[in-house]
């Protein structure tokens, strides 16, 4: 079996992969990194997005093989160097911008994306941004009010009693 | 000045700390050292006589470890069904077999023929190309009215027919509302589709058998809402596992919308060949796999009828459903249509007279079962229709007829066999004409016409039974389960909690919102308390988590239990003080006596319950540990109004939903973020419902939208912010914590109000449409105002 080399969240990797090996697949059983998660089969739901290279990828449409040489950065390199969340991760946590947790990843790392080429995006570029990450959870309200304010805009206060 | 902590805050959740860093636990990330996997090849028709299956040259492929069939299992049960309906005549339902692997027959497409297990993933897959299938296609049952007729292709050649029951309810009524029918005023009938939907939570099943040969256990690990609840199915009615040689563990899930609750046949499939095959064996659904073999939601036909006299009170109501159960009945299947159903058939209103009729039938499909709301979205949507067809015939305004006809008195014996202990309809229609800015419709609606589309808005109200549910009720009623639930608490020498609670939370947040309660009744740090679920080998026996009960029933259970740790830890105190009991208090953490300056902190008392070198030992046993179950003594009945606002291109039927509001009354509320969480969620998958998402068969049973390429799930650019509001507060009468339960809610009222809304703007536009079935495409609108 080829072995691809990598690296991933700074650190340098590598493998085996079959041709046929999923960079997302590569990511979870080769080297353990389960936070990238697989949540359909025709590259819809957008739970396995990483960053390669810069860009957001949904990890399981590229071969682990077509990422040999790449730096690819997923949801467990996301985190401030000293270990605590980083802008868009508390972001998510302070508004509630997550429910069962599975298809985080995905939106964190589309999230991240998005905020680099758009650092004030609107609530209408949000939602068109996110058409390719699904969440069955949280109806995207606070998804979408997680970006905001991790891009520094006004948003309501969560409620209390 | 909000609460920062305790019942009431906002707490942010701790679990998301994990989940947000890529360090949940799902069930796919878990693997077992020498685990094998499966592969179920699984069948490509709805119907079929199985001759032969071929698996020698599978057996021989590379890796194969070894190749199952429905001849493995003869000696084995089958799923069992959790809940027996009783029909019109007084007879049990019509109970097929359901073997773990097809035997004799296929029944639709998805159902599994075989099962190789190989070293590796791809193995198995690739040696299931090599099975030889011998099956001869049968004409597929596949509409429920046509499986009723003689002489229809039968799904189950042991039955009589395709009807698993035809039930009524309540008979008693049936004469009294003909009459109240034939004699009324006024009569609006509609016929509907509750169209057929996928529960689709974003991780798909997974299931990890493993066997220990030194101990004679096995152990499953599953994507599941009620670990308890497989154990005791599987162990007791399939492989005659001992509860006590069988552990299950649910560990984060993500997301279950009900389709985890089930007992499926993969579960039982992989602790089996574990023990066969003295390996771990790993099962994960695909994306296309979940879509046909996780148990569908709703799939109801029906017909209702609402009388009304002159001045618009409601007479009597009467409904005749048909509901799709799918090929086999999945485990709390018969009970959806009907006890979930049909005892909500009364709604927010006072309706004397109430009669429901459910055909529930066999067909070639994925079997029916709970999905989000089950059975009370399908009430609250033709009821809420039917109101709002009626008053337009009527010429009454549609908030007008609900508030004429709301029950204002509690408690309120419906004439569906449910009480109502309180509630306050008004209060939310009231708060739902506030937050939605009804008055502003007007000038909305002229701004929408100035870019030539045409705006509409519905209301709606809804009532949903939750907390379920009383055991020696749902007995009686055919429930083969009793419904409490339990908690053990477990105080440690220095202090802190751990609570083990049978509820399992899969995303609503249990591990934040439970500590704030019990970390108020102490008066401690909620950091002090940890929660512990989903695994059978250390939490009480307990029933999961849906049909919004956790809270309800699990947190009730969590009190007590709280309570009876309170109650030990006074008399430790009161030991170590000199004094009596009764005379203890317990505030902020700290053990006074009422007037003296005696104190003793939270911490001292542990430490002493563990350490008892000064403690009452002749009247009281060391430790600090209590558990308690909880039977609730009814339901609960969250209510509240709904408020939605589109759009619709005349050009093209496109709808787009501009506002929607929803006032709910949850009684009291814990942690009202996570509150404001579940109803966005509901609302998202009420609103996919009514404008996107349709499960579609062709007449063959091919299951059409099979994908999320055809199957439309809501997006972020479907869906507008929320306006939500829980300021409606009528605590629950009967639980300690005067919660109703929040999770279904969103997914039940707000279908309706989509539909309301469109046929609003057709209406005011001139087109004379009075009902289009759900989803609410472009091209069903478009052919709806141009027919």
């Amino acid at each position: 079996m080829p072995t691809v080399s990598m690296t991933v969240n700074g650190k340098p990797v590598s493998g085996e992969a079959e041709g046929r090996t999923l960079l997302v697949q590569f990511l979870r059983e080769t080297l353990g990194l389960t936070g990238t998660h697989v949540g359909c089969d025709t590259s819809q739901c957008g739970a396995c997005v990483v960053h390669v290279d810069g860009e957001a990828v949904k990890s399981c449409t590229m071969f682990a093989a077509e990422a040999d040489g790449a730096e690819v950065k997923t949801i467990e390199g996301m985190a401030n160097a000293d270990g605590s969340l980083s802008v868009i991760q508390q972001a998510f946590q302070d508004h509630h911008g997550l429910q069962c947790g599975f298809c985080t990843p995905g939106m964190v790392m589309s999230a991240a994306a998005l905020l680099k080429d758009n650092p004030k995006p609107s609530e209408a570029e949000i939602r068109d941004y996110l058409e390719g990450n699904i969440c069955r959870c949280t109806g995207y309200h606070n998804i979408v009010k997680a970006i905001l304010a991790a891009s520094g805009q006004e948003v309501t206060p969560i409620a209390a009693e | 000045m909000p609460k920062d902590h305790g019942i009431g805050a906002s707490t942010k959740r701790r679990e998301d700390v994990r989940f947000l860093t890529g360090k949940g636990r799902y069930t796919d990330d878990i693997n077992i050292r020498g685990q094998a996997y499966v592969h179920f090849l699984r069948s490509d028709v709805a119907h079929g006589k199985i001759n032969a299956v071929g698996t020698s040259e599978a057996e021989t492929a590379p890796g194969v470890l070894r190749v199952f069939t429905g001849k493995d299992f003869e000696g084995v049960g089958g799923i069992p069904c959790g809940w027996q309906i009783t029909d019109r005549q007084g007879n049990p339902m019509q109970e097929p077999a359901h073997p773990v692997l097809a035997q004799g027959k296929v029944r639709h497409v998805g159902d599994p023929i075989a099962a190789v297990v190989a070293e590796t993933y791809e193995q198995a897959r690739d040696a299931a190309e090599k099975i030889n299938l011998d099956i001869t296609e049968l004409p597929a049952v596949m509409n429920m009215k046509a499986a009723l007729e003689d002489g229809a292709p039968k799904v189950h050649d042991d039955l009589t027919s395709n009807l698993c029951y035809d039930w009524g309810f309540i008979e008693d009524n049936r004469e009294a509302v003909d009459q109240a029918i034939k004699s009324a005023h006024h009569v609006t009938t509609l016929e509907l589709v509750n169209q057929r939907l996928v529960a689709n939570p974003m991780e798909p099943r997974v299931a990890i058998g493993d066997y220990a040969s030194y101990s004679d256990e096995s152990t499953l690990y599953t994507t599941s809402q009620n670990p308890h609840v497989i154990r005791l199915l599987m162990g007791a009615f399939v492989l005659g596992i001992p509860e006590h040689k069988l552990r299950v563990v649910a560990p984060d899930v993500g997301g279950g919308f009900g389709s985890k609750i089930f007992h499926y046949a993969e579960e039982a499939f992989c602790t089996f060949a574990a023990k066969q095959l003295k390996c771990p064996v790993k099962w994960t659904s695909s994306r296309s796999e979940a879509f046909m073999t996780d148990a569908h939601g709703r799939d109801h036909v029906t017909r209702i009828e609402l009388a009304l006299d002159a001045e618009g009170n409601f007479q009597a109501i009467r409904t005749e459903t048909y509901a799709n159960m799918g090929a086999y009945l999945s485990t709390f299947s018969t009970s959806v249509p009907t006890y979930l159903h049909g005892t909500l058939m009364a709604g927010n209103y006072k309706t004397p007279n109430i009669y429901v009729n459910v055909k529930a039938v066999f067909s070639n499909t994925v079997p029916v079962d709970a999905y989000r709301g089950a059975g009370r979205p399908e009430a609250t949507f033709q009821l809420e229709r039917v109101i709002d067809k009626a008053a337009r015939e009527m010429g009454i305004d549609p908030v007008e007829i609900r508030r004429k006809n709301f029950v204002t008195e509690f408690p309120y014996a419906t004439p569906v066999a449910v009480e109502y202990d309180t509630g306050d309809y008004n209060a939310t229609m009231d708060k739902a004409l506030e937050i939605a800015d009804w008055d502003g419709f007007d000038a909305r609606a002229a701004e929408s016409a100035k870019k030539g589309l045409w705006r509409g808005r519905g209301i709606n109200t809804y009532i949903e039974a939750c907390g379920i549910a009383p055991s020696a009720l749902v007995g009686q009623l055919g429930a083969r389960a009793g419904l409490y639930e339990s908690a053990t608490v477990r105080v440690n020498a220095t202090g802190g909690l751990v609570v083990m609670t049978g509820s399992h939370s899969h995303g609503q947040g249990h591990e934040t919102a439970f500590p704030q309660v019990i970390a108020e009744m102490i008066g401690i740090d909620e950091s002090m308390v940890e929660i512990v679920h989903g695994d059978t080998a250390n939490t009480p026996m307990g029933m999961g988590t849906y049909g919004s009960r956790s809270l309800a029933v699990g947190g009730s259970a969590m009190v007590r239990a709280t309570e009876k740790i309170i109650a030990k830890a006074k008399k430790i105190a009161a030991h170590l003080m000199e004094a009596a009991p009764e005379d203890v208090e317990l505030k902020d953490g700290q053990f006074s006596i009422a007037g003296t300056d005696k104190s003793v902190a939270w911490g001292d008392v542990c430490l002493a319950a563990y350490v008892p070198h000064n403690y009452p030992l002749e009247e009281l046993e060391p430790g600090l540990e209590e558990t308690a179950f909880y039977d609730p003594a009814n339901f609960t009945y969250p209510a509240g109004a709904y408020i939605c606002e589109v759009e619709v291109d005349p050009d093209t039927g496109k709808v787009r939903i501009d506002r929607f509001a929803a006032a709910d009354d949850f009684g009291n509320v814990v942690n009202p973020m996570i509150v404001e969480g579940q109803v966005h969620g509901g609302l998202a998958q009420g609103i996919g419902q009514a404008l996107l998402e349709g499960c579609a068969y062709d007449d063959s049973g091919q299951l059409i939208s099979g994908s999320y390429m055809d199957y439309a799930m809501p997006r972020a650019d479907d869906v507008p912010s929320y306006s939500v509001d829980h300021s409606c507060q009528t605590p629950c009468t009967h639980n300690p914590l005067g919660v109703k339960g929040c999770g279904e809610a969103g997914a039940i009222g707000s279908p309706p109000a989509v539909v309301n809304a469109v046929v609003d703007a057709l209406q005011r536009n001139g087109k004379d449409v009075t009902h289009i079935d759900m989803p609410l495409s472009p091209s069903r609108v478009w052919a709806a105002m141009n027919g």
